[in-house]
Parts: C-alpha cells; structure tokens; sequence
C-alpha cells in the first residue's frame, strides 16, 4: 500500500506547512509569511490543524467530557483532515494557488503516538495525504515554549499539558512531561521525513528572514496555473 | 480449548491490555436484510437461559459520533476516506468502551456487523483494501464468525416486500420505497434504486465470499426459514462455548 505523503505530488500549486510543539511560534511565522506571499502578489490559502466543520464538535464535545481514547482521539483528527484534505487543500492545489497549513500529519505522527497509538498505525492511516513541497519544523526547548505560552495568558490548557494521561497533578509539570515527549518524537520524525529545522528560540524577525530564504528557493520555478483534468464524457 | 480473544487483528492498542479479557467475541456478518438482528435477539435470550451473560452490539453509532456521522450521511460532501475514518473512529469508541469492558468482566458479546462490513463497503466504493485493514488493526480479533449467507436471488424478496415498501414510503415517511445506502444509490450501479440494489448487494456478496476464506468464517445457510438459520448458528456457536 503506498503512502502517498512519501512522494512528490502532482498538483500545480504548492503546499507549505509547518510544525513544532505549542508555544514554538510556528502560528506567527506562518501568518508573517502569509502576509509576505500575499504582497508578492500570490494566491494563497490557509488551514488550520482541527478545524473541519465535520468533525471539530465531536472533538471538542469529547475533549470537554473527556470521552476519547488515545485511539478515538487520534481516528477524529484524522477524520477532520481527510475532510480537509478533500475540500480545502487539494482543490486549491489543483487550481495552482499556495496553500499554507498550520500543523500538519507530522503533529499527530509525534501527539498520537505519545498518547500511546502504534507508530505505523498512525501513518498508514495517514497514508493518502499529499506530501508537502515545503515542510517547517520550528524546534524550540521546552521551557522557552512555556514562558511564551504563560506570556500571554494565565495558565496551561488541559490538553496542552497533557492532563488527561495524568502524567502530573501540576499543569505546567505535566506540560514540561507531555511537550517533552513529542519533542523527542518531532526530532524522530524531522530526520524521517527531512523536514526543514529552524531554532525556534531566536528572535522572530531572524526566523521569518530564514524562512523567506528558503521559500524563496523553492518557489523557483513555480508557475500558479490551474491543472486541467481530462474531459469526462458524459452519460 | 477455546480462549478469549487474545489477539488484535493489525498493529493493535498499545496501551490496552488484553491477557486479562475472560468473555467471547461473537459476531454475526451478512447482507442488508438477512435478518441478523432478530436471530441476535433470540441468541442472546437462548445463551442467558444457559446462565451466560450477553451483551449485544451494532455497527455505527456510538453516543459520541452519531451526529458527525447523520450529519455527514445527510450531506453530499461523502470523500472516501473522511466516512471510513468517521466509521473507524465510531468503531474505536464501541471497542474500548462497550466491547472490551464487556469481555474483560466476562460476558459474551454478540456483535451484529463488524470490521468486515467496513473492509466489503469501502472497498466497493474504491478505498485501498490494504488501507482500510490497516486503519481498523485496532480490533479484537472475534473468537468466531458466522456469516448468514443469502444469494441475491433469495435476497431480493426479502428487502423488496410490500411491508417494507409501504413502510418506509407512508409511516417512516423517507420518501422513498427502498433504502438509499442499502441500494448503494451514492454509486449508481443502475438506472434506478431497483437494479442498484442489485448490483450493489451483488458486490457486497462477493467481498462476503471472498472474506469467508480469508478469515476462516463459518457459514451458515440463510436461505431457509428462521428456525432452520437459528439452529445452525446455535449448532456454530455451541462449538465454540462446549471447547471449555
């Protein structure tokens, strides 16, 4: 069975994503790189990790009344990204525009597995994803994240922390434990799949600069024309 | 002897322990309208006269995805992968909440569909056959299967009658004589819901005939009335609790 997220796909358009655990910056660096794309006069389209209008109630409702298993809560966001994939990345990418994801396959492959589901379980049901022409992985120590996360707001969330695996009575013990873990997978999968690193820890402008440079390069040669499917005859 | 189910049928749950599960897993597979469930019914009264305690399963719905999965059956926006997925996770929920607490206090669960229902339906609809046996290695590998076997011929009567018509047309009020996804309309295998059903039900017969050798069921004639299936499936399922 071919995992299609294994080779290049054939579409027009491009699909950069990135990746990296909560309080990595990675949501900033991608709205700065939006904001960049767009004045350069490209196409692009945003989306989001987890928010499907098919299945994002059922997660939610299952979060709040703590409902999911490791398995069930692996299966939903695999759900929501099939809709997704379907309705908002491949159509775009088919039409030949830049579409830009916040958090990708690679967040369950290291999140679900920490939870406790099979390694090649997870990526064989991941198996019909469109692999991606640029992929981020901003990479970040753990503490560093907190400090950001805690800077904006007063505490941790729930399932940020990692609480329901009652790692720690302590959200941001349980957060240190949690994070760490998929840390450890992130660095797993970055070789795995060669995803492009960058130290997250340095100042935001610094980051953004990198990142544009190696958008830059990978956008030499592309040319934003939709992909025209063979006529179907019809009955 | 026959054990509990001690095996997952792919890469499993990790994080579950199944040396400790004391019941059976028992399923019943077959076609729409074989009549699984009143024979489920009348199992399970026979087994807990025999002291037995039996809990009973369906396909599809657990309290946790029955919107997400009416929702995405009332919409046209059906991606292959998205409902296997909405089926899986719905599957998932039953297993770990209702079938392997069932049979780690050591009851008898009868389970009307199971995995191969989703493995015969997805793959008619053109998913991967590999893909959707990986997606579902989290299950429990059943102690036995018995298919209700039905040529389409004898199917055909059974599902097409003037009670059922009537029924869903006048008192459900569907608007419809026949079932949509039973007559697997969202194919179109026919110019109307009549020869649809009987092309789709065909196919589903030959993924039932093909899994009977792959997974070793056993079958069990559905063609005569119900007290000639019923003693069989009793005669199958004896074999199985008289190993103890």
């Amino acid at each position: 069975m071919p995992r299609t997220f294994d080779v290049p796909h054939p579409y027009s358009g491009r699909l950069i994503i990135v990746e990296g655990i909560d309080g990595s910056g990675k949501s900033t660096q991608l709205q700065l790189l939006q904001k960049w794309l767009v004045s350069l006069g490209h196409q692009v389209f945003f989306t989001e990790w987890n928010s499907s209008a098919l299945v994002n109630s059922t997660i939610k409702r299952g979060k709040k009344k703590d409902l999911l298993t490791p398995t069930t809560f692996s299966v939903l966001h695999a759900t929501d990204f099939a809709d997704r994939l379907t309705h908002l990345i491949i159509p775009p990418l088919k039409a030949g525009m830049i579409v830009l994801a916040d958090r990708y396959i690679y967040t369950a492959f290291s999140r679900d597995v920490v939870r406790g589901v099979h390694r090649d379980w997870v990526r064989d049901m991941y198996g019909f994803a469109v692999k991606p022409d640029i992929a981020f992985y901003f990479r970040v120590p753990i503490d560093v994240a907190l400090r950001r996360i805690l800077n904006g707001r007063k505490a941790i969330k729930y399932h940020e922390a990692g609480m329901d695996m009652g790692l720690s009575d302590d959200p941001n013990d349980g957060f240190r434990e949690f994070q760490g873990r998929i840390l450890t997978e992130y660095d797993r999968i970055a070789s795995e799949y060669g995803l492009t690193v960058l130290d997250a820890s340095q100042p935001i402008e610094q980051q953004q600069s990198q990142m544009r440079e190696w958008v830059r390069e990978r956008l030499v040669g592309y040319r934003p024309r939709p992909y025209l499917p063979p006529a179907v005859e019809l009955r | 002897m026959i054990q509990a189910p001690n095996k997952f049928f792919g890469t499993g749950l990790p994080y579950v322990d199944i040396t400790d599960l004391k019941g059976r897993l028992l399923v019943l597979e077959g076609t729409d309208g074989v009549g699984r469930s009143t024979q489920i019914a009348d199992l399970k009264a026979w087994l807990e006269l025999k002291g037995y305690g039996v809990v009973t399963t369906g396909w599809t719905r657990s309290p946790l995805m029955v919107r997400a999965i009416d929702e995405a059956k009332a919409g046209h926006t059906l991606n292959l992968h998205t409902l296997s997925l909405l089926y899986a996770a719905d599957f998932a929920d039953r297993l770990e909440h209702e079938i392997i607490p069932a049979l780690r206090a050591g009851f008898i669960v009868l389970a009307d569909r199971y995995i191969y229902t989703a493995f015969a339906r997805f793959h008619l609809r053109g998913a991967d056959p590999t893909w959707i046996r990986r997606v579902f290695g989290f299950a429990l590998e059943p102690n036995l299967v018995m298919y209700m076997k039905l040529g389409i011929e004898e199917l055909v009567p059974r599902v097409i009658n003037p009670e059922n018509l009537s029924r869903r047309y006048w008192i459900d009020r569907s608007g419809e004589g026949m079932d949509y996804w039973e007559s697997g309309m969202d194919l179109r295998l026919g110019q109307d819901f009549y020869d649809s059903f009987v092309e789709y039900q065909k196919r589903m017969l030959e993924q039932f005939d093909l899994m009977a050798t792959e997974y070793n069921f056993r079958v069990v004639d559905a063609s005569g009335d119900f007290r000639d299936t019923n003693r069989a499936l009793k005669e199958s399922i004896l074999t199985v609790l008289e190993h103890e």
